[in-house]
């Protein structure tokens, strides 16, 4: 593959102006209290709130989601409407699986560099507990059958090839998180870069005890306030990640299952991402857009990336996406002040670092000449990831891109790298830097 | 328009296929209601389409806001005795009857209002089509003025679809939008907008069998079952209204009762009945009161300001239900306290209130939509209004409009709603301590239809003007007010319920207290009321009163409060509460209580009501009697306190007080503006309103 360019390069510079999301809400089960619009739109209007011009100022609205619900298809367009950004406001939803809150921010920034858009409205959402049961194929043609039957000998005919297994639901969840060529779940992929890279169960159970560590320290220094409350029908509010466990160690993790490889694997609930309602919205302008309304600057989106790879090897797409950004750029790992990389799985971003250190990987499945230097994990992840907060699959690429700005606002540092893993054998990544 | 020429509130056009279409389009209004020359001139059109023979008629209005609001209920007021009223309604009866025997189809488009006399009209027709919106209302709300249908309307409404569907219209004078109106059978078809003239023409070009009831309806009416019916009708009836006090609902079933068989006694007795309920009390108070609400909203009229955004501070049960209320009246509204704790509470009591009044997901989704919690204050800069309902504290108060200031539009509203504290306290520390006005709600918002203005001489006019239009705007009843200690209507209503206590502490049973006061015509007993504000509030209330007006708080109100009961909130106050309802303890069967208890609550506030106008509280003393009953609900079948004052005789009333203050004491002291109570209407204040 010949090396691309930034395709940020020469076009007009693409600013972040703020961003807000949503509590990330663990799924327990049953239905959460959102739709994936509710959070949207819950987030965005504080957001909205919050600056000088009027909602119906934006461009277009681009929202990343992977299974919006059914009463909320092309759902960018229906938050556009919720937010008072009027009906004539064109809007589209982005799906890159993992990945379709970057997209969405990726899109917006082509257009505002290209001089399409000034301002625009980016951001994902994601309603994992909404997601459906649906009705078996065989189900929906025998229930297709019975409505077309016409007299009472047909009907009966058709009644009488009913089988109980029809009743078994599809659930839209699990087929969502499986490789439909590969045919593997994606913890499956998540066990396959274990074995790999040789990753041992007390590595990945310890990178998960501080990815909560460091989400307990973040909300105890007050570091998340790009989270705007919630608030349901019932009286209650929610303003914070409930999927944080405070309390997590090494011993209450090993004593949990493998729930992928069974008996044998080394993926457990505990040292993988949680499912969660959850959604990010971010404001994108360009220059001109910045001095006509006065707007404030939280940084610059500098470059963008997207790689394909194996599919039974997903979770290494970071690697894939983030090196053609850093070799175009010239730099070396020293370069980046702080790294997001989401976390689908724990044993998958140690997996990213191993390879990105490697020299055979870089050498063989990069094509680079030797390996980079190793990320410092002091500066990955600093506040938690996906394993502590919840991966709302839709929501994380824009969450992960406004932490990392709020990130290096708050230290002061200039640049930043987001990435993630994308179900299917891709990955993501989006270079980021603060302006003075 | 063919060969007519337009005549003045009605034309008519007949289109190639023969169909007439009569515009309804009276002059001079923006609404159509039925006049008596109105009356005349449909009648009279009536009868130049007949003598064209037309394939069929359609009747339509022109106006923007609907088909027909119903009769002019100024004319009510002008029927001077039993005769001139059953002539009246006689006439308008066999305009109807012109309309039913149209020897060619006739059809009632419907949209907007189509209320009594105007559904009377649509029922008439062969058959109605509503327009299926949600701005589209037809009902029959006779009742509410104390009489019923009286041009034919419960003669054809209860055959066509059946007893049930019929009295609960009538009965509740309720509304119901076109899709309801086609469920239950009183209209053919409810089509949206684009589709209205299609189906009239249709319906004309090709006339179905008119709608009939089902069989089940048909049987309400049967001769055997409607003495059963009739039962269960009253027993309804009664737990919503007294015979003694409101007639009409009574006299509708007995109406129908009687005569449903047959069509032709049955009208006569409905004019009869119609006659002889509008010139009595009740009705006459009633209309009264309604004009008397027309005023109130005309006040709105002073100022064009249209508020689309508010900012509410204090998300306790009155800031967050006026945020809830103000979203549920389509304007964009933000709720700031102190922490998103204190506002979820009151986005649940939104939510209910939106799921109650919408019922649809998607209208209660944009009213939730249009109410965002906001404990950063972030809506202040782009409120038009701004209404403050934090905890009743001068210096909390004075140092939230500080900061808010700066902050604020230049045009904004800044409105308390202070139960208590003078604005003069309240404003010293604006720059412009001219914008301050009072908007005080009653609890509960959604019910309470009454807002007081509150001002005094430093307020700006044009800001009153401006917070009367807001309250108009959120479809809330202005009543100026000065800002005098509590007001007009807590300043009534606390000797009234502070007597109560008095007599509670005397070892009157707190339920037959309540029983004289419902007796009177009270909506709730005043120590149940007491216990539904809170004992706490009241007590707050009465103490602040007391120490502007004099006066004394019983011991006994401390007391419960000490003892933490402060009413329905906390499970027991004068009463205890099972699941939010009083358990009312019946007295012993020989108790009698004293003859005069009621007289003593009903005085004590009467007597207020005189200091009240002599203080000039209210700008006209008309305005009192609306205040009460809209704030209050002061016996509406009483016309207000000030009209039964007068009912009632004015020297006989303080006879009666006189009597009560030398075996009671000074609390029943008349004021001085007793013997001039005449002087307080024709001393209208010289504003220039």
């Amino acid at each position: 593959m010949a090396a691309q360019l930034n395709p940020l390069a020469n076009g007009r510079p693409v600013y972040v102006v703020d961003g807000s999301r949503s509590p990330f809400l663990r799924a327990r089960g049953k239905p959460g209290p959102f739709h994936a619009s509710d959070l949207a739109y819950q987030a965005g209007r504080a957001l909205l709130y919050r600056h000088p011009f009027a909602p119906d100022n934006f461009d277009q609205v681009i929202l990343g989601c992977v299974m919006s619900g059914p009463n909320e298809m092309n759902i960018a367009r229906v938050v556009a409407l919720r937010l008072g950004c009027g009906e004539r406001m064109p809007a589209f939803t982005v799906q890159r699986n993992c990945a379709s809150g970057m997209q969405a921010l990726d899109c917006a920034a082509q257009d505002i560099a290209s001089g399409r858009s000034d301002l625009v409205l980016a951001g994902g959402t994601e309603s994992m507990s909404h997601a459906p049961l649906l009705f078996s194929t065989a189900m929906v043609a025998w229930l297709a059958g019975l409505n077309s039957a016409r007299t009472a000998g047909a009907r009966l005919k058709a009644l009488a090839g009913f089988r109980p297994a029809y009743l078994k639901p599809v659930i839209g969840l699990i087929k969502g998180l499986t490789d439909p060529i590969a045919c593997l779940n994606m913890g499956q992929t998540a066990e396959i870069l274990t074995h790999r890279f040789a990753i041992q169960r007390e590595q990945m159970d310890a990178y998960a005890v501080r990815s909560h560590q460091r989400l307990d320290q973040a909300q105890k220094n007050g570091y998340l306030d790009e989270i705007e409350p919630v608030y349901d029908h019932g009286g209650k509010y929610y303003d914070a990640d409930d999927g944080l466990r405070a309390d997590s160690s090494m011993e209450k993790l090993a004593r949990l299952k493998p729930v992928f490889d069974r008996p044998f694997g080394k993926v457990t609930a505990g040292n993988s991402a949680q499912i969660t309602d959850g959604a990010a919205m971010l404001i994108l302008a360009s220059e001109e857009a910045i001095e006509k309304h006065k707007l404030p600057v939280l940084g610059r989106i500098l470059d963008s990336q997207w790689a394909g790879l194996d599919p039974a090897q997903m979770g290494l797409g970071p690697v894939h996406a983030m090196a053609p950004i850093m070799q175009r750029n010239g730099y070396s790992s020293d370069d980046i002040d702080y790294w997001e990389i989401n976390e689908a799985f724990a044993t998958q971003v140690l997996a990213c670092l191993a390879a990105w250190r490697d020299g055979e990987y870089c050498q063989q499945e990069l094509g680079l000449d030797s390996a980079f230097n190793p990320i410092d994990e002091e500066r990955l992840n600093i506040d938690g990831g996906g394993v502590a907060i919840g991966h709302p699959v839709g929501a994380s690429g824009a969450r992960i891109v406004l932490h990392l700005l709020k990130t290096l606002q708050r230290t002061n540092t200039r640049r930043g790298m987001a990435s993630l893993c994308i179900g299917g054998g891709q990955g993501g990544a989006m270079l980021v830097e603060r302006s003075e | 328009m063919g060969d007519q020429e337009r005549k003045p509130d009605l034309y008519t056009v007949i289109d190639d296929d023969n169909i007439a279409w009569m515009h309804l389009d009276r002059q001079g209004s923006g609404t159509n209601v039925l006049s008596a020359t109105v009356l005349e001139r449909f009648y009279d059109e009536l009868l130049d389409i007949t003598e064209r023979s037309p394939r069929g008629l359609v009747i339509l209005s022109d106006k923007k806001n609907g088909f027909v609001a119903g009769a002019d209920v100024g004319e009510f007021t002008l029927l001077g005795n039993h005769y001139e009223a059953l002539t009246a309604i006689q006439r308008g009866q066999e305009v109807f009857d012109r309309l039913a025997a149209l020897p060619f189809p006739s059809v009632a488009l419907i949209h907007g209002f189509c209320l009594g006399g105007g559904l009377e009209m649509a029922l008439a027709c062969r058959y109605r089509i509503a327009r299926d919106d949600p701005g589209t209302r037809l009902g029959l709300p006779e009742v509410r003025l104390g009489i019923h249908p009286g041009f034919g309307g419960s003669v054809r409404l209860t055959p066509l679809v059946g007893a049930l569907h019929a009295m609960d219209l009538m009965l509740s004078g309720r509304t119901v939008d076109g899709r309801s109106a086609k469920r239950m059978g009183v209209v053919d078809y409810a089509v949206p907008e684009r589709d209205l003239k299609t189906a009239a023409r249709s319906l004309i070009m090709d006339p179905p069998f008119p709608h009939q009831p089902t069989k089940l309806q048909a049987l309400s009416n049967h001769a055997l079952v409607r003495p059963l019916l009739a039962h269960v009708f009253c027993r309804q009836v009664r737990k919503k209204a007294r015979r003694d006090h409101y007639p009409a609902p009574y006299a509708l079933i007995e109406l129908w009762k009687q005569h449903a068989e047959n069509e032709r006694a049955m009208m006569h007795a409905e004019a009869e009945s119609v006659a002889e309920l509008i010139t009595g009390p009740t009705a006459q108070n009633l209309i009264r009161v309604f004009l008397l609400q027309e005023q109130l909203k005309a006040l709105g009229r002073q100022s064009g300001f249209r508020a689309r955004r508010v900012h509410v501070i204090g998300a306790g049960v009155m800031g967050g239900d006026i945020a809830a209320w103000c979203a549920s009246r389509g304007l964009q509204v933000t709720l700031e306290d102190q922490s998103p704790e204190r506002i979820a509470p009151a986005m649940k009591r939104a939510y209910r209130l939106f799921k109650r009044r919408f019922k649809r997901t998607r209208p209660v989704q944009e009213a939730m939509d249009r109410l965002m919690p906001d404990h950063k204050g972030l809506g202040v800069e782009r409120a038009d209004v701004v209404i403050e309902a934090i905890f009743e504290n001068a210096d909390a108060k004075r140092a939230l409009y500080a900061g808010l200031e700066p902050r604020m539009q230049e045009g904004a509203l800044l409105a308390t709603n202070t139960s208590s504290i003078p604005l003069q306290e309240l404003r010293s520390g604006l720059a412009r301590p001219e914008r301050l006005v009072g908007l005080h709600f009653f609890n509960p918002v959604a019910k309470m239809q009454l807002v007081e203005i509150v001002r005094d001489a430093e307020t700006d006019p044009e800001v009153v003007a401006r917070a009367t239009a807001f309250t108009r705007t959120i479809d809330r009843l202005p009543l100026p007010v000065t800002s005098t200690p509590g007001f007009l209507v807590n300043r009534i209503l606390l000797p009234y319920l502070l007597e109560a206590v008095e007599l509670e502490n005397e070892g009157v049973p707190p339920a037959e207290i309540d029983r004289a006061a419902v007796n009177f015509g009270m909506p709730m007993g005043p120590i149940e009321l007491a216990d539904t504000v809170g004992l706490d509030i009241c007590l707050h209330v009465g103490d602040i009163l007391a120490q502007h007006l004099g006066g004394e708080v019983p011991q006994r109100l401390r007391d419960l409060v000490q003892q933490g009961r402060l009413g329905r909130k906390s499970g027991e106050g004068f009463y205890r509460y099972k699941k939010g309802k009083p358990v009312k303890q019946r007295a012993r069967k020989d108790y009698r209580p004293a003859a005069d208890i009621a007289d003593r609550m009903v005085l004590r506030m009467l007597n207020e009501v005189v200091a009240c106008l002599r203080e000039k509280v209210v700008d006209d003393a008309d305005h009192l009697d609306a205040g009460m009953v809209y704030g209050t609900g002061f016996a509406p079948f009483r016309g207000g306190p000030l009209h039964y004052i007068e009912t009632e005789g004015e020297d006989t009333l303080l006879e009666r007080l006189r009597d009560l203050e030398s075996r009671y004491g000074p609390r029943f002291e008349p004021d001085a503006g007793w013997g001039d109570i005449a002087g307080f209407r024709s001393n209208e204040p010289d504003n220039e309103t």
